[in-house]
């Protein structure tokens, strides 16, 4: 027997051992599994009530029927995107392993990497059975987008990846006492997205702010589809452009709290 | 000889608490340097600096040539770890722990590796169940099999037989010593258990509050207390009988 001679392994094996990890933890409980499709569905049939009582009230849903659903399907889209990639990085912090996986090659980009798959994998898992039973219950499919449904889809899901490495970096810094902000921090930005308005029904002062975040983008971009059918290029430029500017950021804030937690050696010390 | 560990000046100081101050020494090839100290003596801290867990206030860490606070990607492959402080995921079975480690290191042919590891380790019965559900002593098995899945050149152990009865805690270190014999590996043990530094230790340092107290072979360092024992060396050190490197040199100055 000799030791190990050289590196081995990529980064691709490395992020797939990651996801593997995750992978494990979620195929092992179909509670787990449960609770990615429950709370979307829970607020699907609830919109899609609500949408056909105002459908016989006023024009614009009875024109447009499944521009609330889709604002909520869509809505939940960042918000699973977030909080798949929190909750990643937080069983990792729950189980201490933290020391393990950054002594080990696992380089921190490797590592975002990995927790960014799982939650694309963890918002497909939930929304996929989601949208299925719109389509069953109500006879709307958000499918009917088209395309741009695609560009709405990857925006809101970086944009989340963004806040959740930012939020992720603040729990590996404060601690978990920070935990709290990782499942709620993004509804923060739920009234300037323009979810379920139009952003110029903002105050004037407060129109700046939506359109500086992609949602705003995603959202008017998904009106004109529903009421006008109409694909707006520039804001599906937009929302991609900024999707990718937030996730940048994101990452850049968990590099340098996460240099910050190694400077207060706080990587093997994290957890419960 | 070719120095596998180089630490020079290592410093490191928590707003004002000094945990490691001004620590060098050097490991060659093949040799197992022992830290011993009480709570607070700066081994684990130490330890988190070699593997870049932790980054230094000062000084420099030089590991297989490379230089740690640079390049700490190009070794972390070669290296590895257990430590009671650090804990692997729970609802993981110890096949699946030891399957994602494997892979995060590139270890080939995997699953002959944890087979043969868990036939060392005496985990055969135990792979297939939840870490979480193990009892502490196979918990620091399973740690040990991983800290050992990918043959590294360069071993960090924080106290390996933690939580281990007597009788396994021996057969830990007979296996250890013969990784050791077997692939020519550099070991670093930090420990409170004075048979284990005795038994595998070539080398030993002795730190009191982030300090080198004292240096040399387990047999050097009982003759120059002039005690039986690593744990009368120890306690000698503990309860202050004992004079510190400095204060040693202090006195040959003056002679």
């Amino acid at each position: 027997m000799t030791t190990a001679a050289a590196a081995s392994g990529s980064p691709l094996t490395r992020v797939a051992a990651l996801v593997l990890r995750h992978w494990y933890i979620l195929r092992g409980s179909w509670l787990r599994i449960l609770e990615l499709a429950y709370w979307p569905a829970v607020q699907m049939v609830m919109w899609g009530f609500l949408s056909e009582f105002l459908a016989r009230q006023t024009s614009y849903v009875a024109q447009a029927f499944g521009v609330l659903l889709s604002g909520m399907l869509l809505w939940d889209v960042l918000v699973r995107g977030q909080l798949g990639l929190s909750i990643s990085f937080l069983e990792e912090m729950w189980s201490r392993n933290l020391g393990h996986l950054f002594a080990s090659p696992l380089r921190p980009i490797e590592f975002a990497a990995g927790i960014v798959t799982m939650s694309l994998i963890r918002t497909v898992v939930g929304m996929v059975p989601v949208t299925i039973l719109t389509i069953a219950f109500f006879g709307f499919s958000i499918y009917s987008l088209g395309w741009p449904l695609l560009v709405f889809f990857f925006a809101l899901q970086m944009f989340g990846w963004g806040v959740g490495l930012a939020i992720s970096g603040m729990v590996l810094r404060k601690g978990l006492g920070a935990e709290t902000f990782a499942w709620a921090a993004v509804f923060i930005l739920l009234p300037v997205s323009g979810v379920y308005y139009p952003i110029a029904v903002l105050p004037a002062w407060l129109q700046p702010v939506a359109w500086a975040l992609p949602p705003a983008y995603v959202f008017e971009g998904m009106r004109a589809v529903l009421a006008n059918h109409a694909v707006r290029p520039e804001l599906l430029a937009g929302a991609l452009a900024l999707s990718v500017v937030y996730l940048v950021l994101g990452f850049g804030c968990f590099m340098w709290l996460f240099n910050g937690a190694r400077r207060k050696g706080l990587l093997s010390t994290q957890g419960e | 000889m070719y120095a596998v560990l180089d630490v020079r000046n290592l410093r490191k100081v928590y707003d004002k608490i000094v945990a490691v101050d001004d620590l060098t020494f050097a490991v060659p090839g093949g040799a197992v340097l022992g830290l011993l100290g009480g709570n607070g003596a700066g081994k684990t801290t130490t330890i988190s600096m070699l593997l870049g867990l932790l980054v230094p206030t000062s000084g420099q860490i030089r590991i297989l040539g490379e230089d740690m606070l640079r390049h700490r990607f190009r070794v972390l492959p070669r290296m590895n770890l257990s430590s009671p402080y650090v804990d692997l995921p729970h609802r993981l079975t110890a096949r699946q722990n030891l399957t994602v480690y494997g892979r995060l290191y590139g270890v080939p042919d995997l699953a002959r590796r944890i087979d043969a590891l868990a036939g060392q380790l005496d985990l055969v019965d135990h792979l297939d169940r939840p870490f979480g559900h193990l009892s502490s002593g196979q918990k620091t098995r399973v740690t040990l099999a991983k800290a050992l899945v990918n043959t590294p050149s360069v071993l960090l152990l924080d106290e390996p037989t933690a939580s281990l009865d007597p009788d396994t805690a021996d057969w830990v270190r007979t296996l250890l010593k013969d990784y050791q014999r077997q692939t020519g590996a550099t070991i670093l043990l930090a420990s409170h258990n004075m048979q284990e530094v005795e038994r595998l230790c070539d080398d030993v340092i002795l730190m009191q509050t982030g300090r080198v107290f004292d240096r040399g072979s387990p047999a050097e360092l009982i003759a120059r207390f002039g005690r039986e024992s690593m744990e009368e060396v120890f306690l000698d050190m503990a309860r202050g009988r004992g004079r510190s490197i400095e204060a040693l040199r202090k006195v040959e100055a003056v002679r």
